[in-house]
């Protein structure tokens, strides 16, 4: 286990680490730092250069109001351009060179598992912004996006109760969120009486632009009788022409209804809203959402992109979270040291946009409620549904037989991201 | 002063509604219920719905089509529910009758969900089943049938009797079979009538019904033998034309391979040379005509019917130009030199995206489809969509076009010439340098006016050529390099094939076996389907 790289890294990290605690409490006239890890080129910066200009304003919106501790915030702006490795190197730059005291960032699953061991070695602090697969908890890792539970499993809820659907088409893109997702999915579904038959599971290649054949599979398996919907955990491009092919084949939402995890304001605007209007999303927060923070917010936006058709999105919110969670936290702690903010984030409770409270779990990742919404032909999203409470994400579905008897829980003494309860060790079951 | 106005509206509206419900006690007029509209959730709409389509008053339908249409509202001092269309007067949805001095802030949307909606469709359908207008008497039918619930039964039998539209009159006994199919009660008469019907109906929601009807075990042999025999034959029918919509579906795929491939089947085909920017080509097409509608929708919106019209021509020209001058300027220095020119071009490819990128913005723009291009055509078991049938025509008619500017054509001759023996041609007085430079222009101006088709179904952004520019070589050089008949084949030949697969296999792998496919074939035939003969392959 302990080979000699590793080993070295640690050394090195805790030599660094003391530095900074040195220079921390050096002087005041130091900033904060805050590292901010998005792509602002190549094919994710259509998603996340809008993160980054939100958490540029978060951090001015923060400074505006004194900043933290007596310090100015500075934000840290690398650019890992879409491209994976390159994001475990400006992770390290971050955490090295500059020296930040926490960093949000990333949107792919694949960047987030690329820069895990960055984040472990260096000891930092991630704020993870997007709806994800599950299926993971880690230390330095703050999960401000929805884990399925708080996203997939409502939706599904909400389709079985208000549309009574019981045939299920579950299509998506091939790779490890749709995949782990619908594995979730099936498996929620089958527990609650489904039967195999009634589930169609249909996976595409990324960019996938020749829907003839699987719509018309999907207008098949949905004319048998039973009311049917498709879960889509399609990504990105492949999106619009799906929902074109919908159309042109006579499909409308009121006959099969799309609901899809990964369509929210910032994908639809300058889109041709016609063939989407009716079909659904779930997020945790929608631009409609009617509250005085959330007018506030969107207000603050349009005015710091000087641009009055900017929206606001579901990450962007849990960025807000997120950044609102770790202030409150390095107050807390009455310092940025990253073990105590760590330690302090747990049970930190800081105002969401929909008019709650959202809070850290042990697991680190929040609470939140779910929001089930309408597309709109302005591109919007008209809110159908809406969680009773709060739903507490879960990091290891319940619904999976090998992560069902794991648990996640940071605080002492147990310490461990995936405690197994039946061998009752840390390490999962491997 | 505004304000003061306002109140008294309301207040005069609040008479209005007093008065109505002391009329209520009289006769239950939908008043009270139109209003219960504006209370309760979501969940409570249905019911409040059915008991507004138990008055069976027609007044009701413009009521339910506003909620349908989102243009439902309530003001929110008093509850009262309002009529607000996007461009007209309001109306109070209980009288009908228009409102003034209301302000949209003061009124909140009723919402919907699409059960909502299907549920209010439905019950329009059942008021307007007798309407005298034709249409509105199809659209309820369409709705009765797509729900196909027991309690319109007789409803649906009833309009029957009345019906005099030939066409109408089938489908109504469409739906009353499909309904009397589910029903227990059913006499074995209509049973038979109704699988009768069913049989010549077919597809799939019958055929689904006539496998439940055979698995029930309250019926008499006789029926069940006739539903087992319906379902054997629409089982044939439909397998004979799941053949047919497979090869459907594998032209139209073939004719978006060969719209990609064509321009490259000249440049890379003809001239030989490995052009890597020619998705680049296409994606200046898709922009143009993202342009010209941009242009039409400011400035002249009577004329988007013909936006791809007029965008053709100038995609042409604009990618053309651009890569006339691309040889001009670069890849004529390179001739000879296939390993540096497909650098180059790759280097002119991300050039151009990423000026796309500066110019237009890294999102995807929006490219409307006229209204010619949008739905579908039936075709008995066939479902053929209308962009889809288009791009087919259009890329035949590019490629006929094509060949005759090839065969018949004085520019055609020298290009020929030119790419089968080049000092022969020189020495014959044609200038050569220019003919490599029209004929790459051609090229990559047919790339150009494919884009224009492709921006129909594709998404337009920065990235689109990439997503072209692999398919595009595969069909070429499958179909044998410098052959134009090859390039159809080998589009239309990739397109079925793989159509054929994707049921079975899936899309993601039989995007895999086709490559597989294609790279054993070139292994055995490495000069593609139809490979070129005589000296000039030589040179």
């Amino acid at each position: 286990m302990l080979n000699p790289k590793k080993f070295l890294k640690a050394a090195s990290l805790s030599a660094m680490l003391a530095t900074t605690l040195v220079s921390g409490s050096a002087s005041a006239e130091e900033t904060i730092k805050v590292g901010i890890l998005h792509s602002l080129s190549g094919t994710m910066a259509i998603s996340e250069t809008t993160l980054k200009d939100a958490m540029l304003m978060l951090i001015e919106d923060q400074n505006a109001k004194g900043g933290l501790l007596g310090k100015k915030l500075e934000p840290v702006v690398v650019d890992p351009a879409s491209d994976w490795p390159l994001f475990a190197e400006k992770a390290k730059e971050l955490l090295a060179v500059h020296k930040v005291d926490a960093v949000f960032g990333n949107w792919t699953s694949v960047s987030r598992k690329s820069v895990l061991p960055v984040f472990e070695e260096l000891n930092g602090i991630l704020f993870y912004p997007v709806q994800y697969e599950g299926e993971e908890s880690q230390r330095n890792v703050f999960y401000t996006g929805a884990a399925p539970n708080q996203q997939a499993i409502p939706a599904v809820d909400y389709l079985l109760e208000n549309e009574e659907v019981e045939r299920w088409v579950l299509a998506g893109t091939d790779y490890v969120y749709p995949r782990t997702t619908n594995k979730i999915l099936a498996a929620y579904l089958k527990a609650k009486g489904v039967a195999d038959e009634d589930i169609m599971i249909n996976y595409t290649p990324f960019g996938h632009s020749d829907w003839q054949t699987i719509v018309s599979d999907i207008k098949a398996f949905g004319s048998a009788g039973k009311k049917t919907a498709v879960v889509s955990t399609i990504n990105g491009d492949a999106n619009v022409p799906f929902y074109k092919e919908l159309g042109n084949q006579g499909i409308s939402a009121e006959d099969i209804p799309v609901v899809a995890f990964s369509v929210g304001e910032e994908e639809l605007a300058g889109l041709d809203t016609e063939p989407l209007v009716g079909h659904l999303a779930a997020w945790n927060y929608f631009q409609s959402v009617e509250t005085e923070a959330n007018y506030e917010f969107i207000a603050k936006w349009k005015d710091f992109t000087k641009d009055i058709n900017r929206v606001t999105n579901d990450p962007m919110e849990a960025h807000y979270i997120g950044f609102n969670m770790w202030v409150k936290a390095v107050e807390k702690a009455g310092s940025t040291e990253v073990d105590s903010v760590i330690d302090a984030l747990v049970g930190v409770s800081v105002p969401n946009l929909s008019g709650g409270y959202s809070t850290m779990m042990p697991n680190h990742h929040i609470t939140k409620p779910v929001l089930i919404g309408e597309i709109q032909a302005d591109g919007q999203f008209e809110i159908v549904d809406q969680t009773d409470g709060l739903v507490a994400g879960d990091a290891w579905s319940d619904y999976l037989p090998d992560s069902a008897k794991l648990i996640s829980d940071w605080r002492a003494p147990l310490s461990c991201g995936n405690y197994n309860v039946e061998t009752k060790s840390c390490g999962g079951d491997s | 002063m505004y304000s003061k106005l306002l109140q008294l509206v309301a207040s005069a509206l609040l008479v209005v509604v007093a008065l109505s419900f002391q009329s209520a006690h009289a006769e239950p007029a939908p008043q009270q219920l139109v209003n219960a509209l504006a209370t309760g959730k979501l969940k409570q709409k249905p019911a409040q719905i059915e008991a507004l389509a138990a008055t069976k008053n027609p007044a009701i339908i413009p009521v339910l089509q506003a909620l349908i249409e989102g243009e439902l509202f309530y003001l929110k001092n008093d509850g009262q529910v309002v009529i607000a269309p996007q461009s007209g007067p309001m109306i109070d949805a209980a009288t009908g009758k228009p409102l003034s001095g209301l302000n949209k802030s003061s009124l909140k949307k009723i919402k919907a969900n699409n059960k909502v909606r299907r549920i209010a469709r439905a019950a329009i359908a059942k008021l307007t089943l007798q309407s005298p207008v034709l249409a509105e008497r199809q659209a309820a039918v369409e709705a009765l049938f797509k729900a196909a619930k027991p309690e319109s039964l007789s409803l649906l039998l009833e309009a029957q009797k009345n019906e005099t539209d030939p066409q109408l009159q089938t489908r109504l006994a469409q739906a009353i079979a499909l309904i009397s199919l589910q029903d227990k009660a059913a006499t074995a008469k209509a049973q038979q009538a109704a699988i009768a019907q069913l049989r010549s109906l077919g597809g799939q929601q019958a055929l689904a019904l006539l496998q439940a009807f055979t698995a029930r075990d309250d019926i008499a042999p006789q029926e069940k033998e006739a539903a087992t025999r319906a379902v054997e034959a629409i089982e044939k029918s439909m397998a004979l034309w799941g053949i047919g919509q497979n090869v459907w579906y594998g032209l139209s795929l073939g004719s978006v391979l060969l719209l990609a491939a064509i321009g490259l089947a000249i440049t890379f085909g003809v001239m030989g040379i490995i052009n890597m920017a020619h998705g680049e080509m296409v994606m200046l097409g898709a922009y143009t005509t993202f342009v010209v509608q941009e242009v039409i929708r400011s400035s002249f919106p009577g004329v988007f019917e013909y936006s791809l019209a007029i965008a053709l021509p100038l995609a042409f020209l604009v990618a053309g130009s651009v890569g006339f001058a691309m040889e001009r300027g670069i890849i004529r220095f390179l001739y000879g030199r296939p390993l540096e020119t497909l650098l180059a071009t790759w280097g002119v490819s991300l050039v151009l995206q990423q000026a796309v990128r500066s110019i237009f913005g890294p999102t995807n723009k929006q490219v409307g489809n006229p209204e010619w291009m949008s739905g579908a055509y039936e075709l008995g078991g066939l479902m053929l969509t209308a962009n889809r049938l288009w791009i087919l025509a259009f890329a035949l008619l590019v490629f006929a076009l094509l060949l005759v500017v090839l065969r018949r054509t004085r520019f055609g001759l020298q290009m020929r010439a030119v790419t089968q023996n080049r000092r022969m041609a020189a020495s014959m007085g044609i200038r050569t340098p220019w003919v490599d430079a029209f004929t790459f222009a051609l090229g990559s101006g047919i790339a150009g006016i494919a884009g224009v088709a492709l921006s129909q179904i594709a998404n337009v952004s920065p990235n689109l050529g990439q997503t072209y520019i692999i398919d595009s070589f595969m069909v070429v050089v499958f179909g044998g390099v410098g052959n134009l008949w090859g390039t159809l084949v080998g589009a239309m030949t990739l397109g079925v094939a793989n159509k054929f697969l994707e049921p079975y296999a899936g899309a993601v792998l039989a995007k895999i076996l086709t490559l597989v496919f294609i790279i054993l074939f070139i292994q055995k035939r490495p000069r593609g389907l139809f490979a070129q003969k005589g000296r000039a392959v030589e040179a």
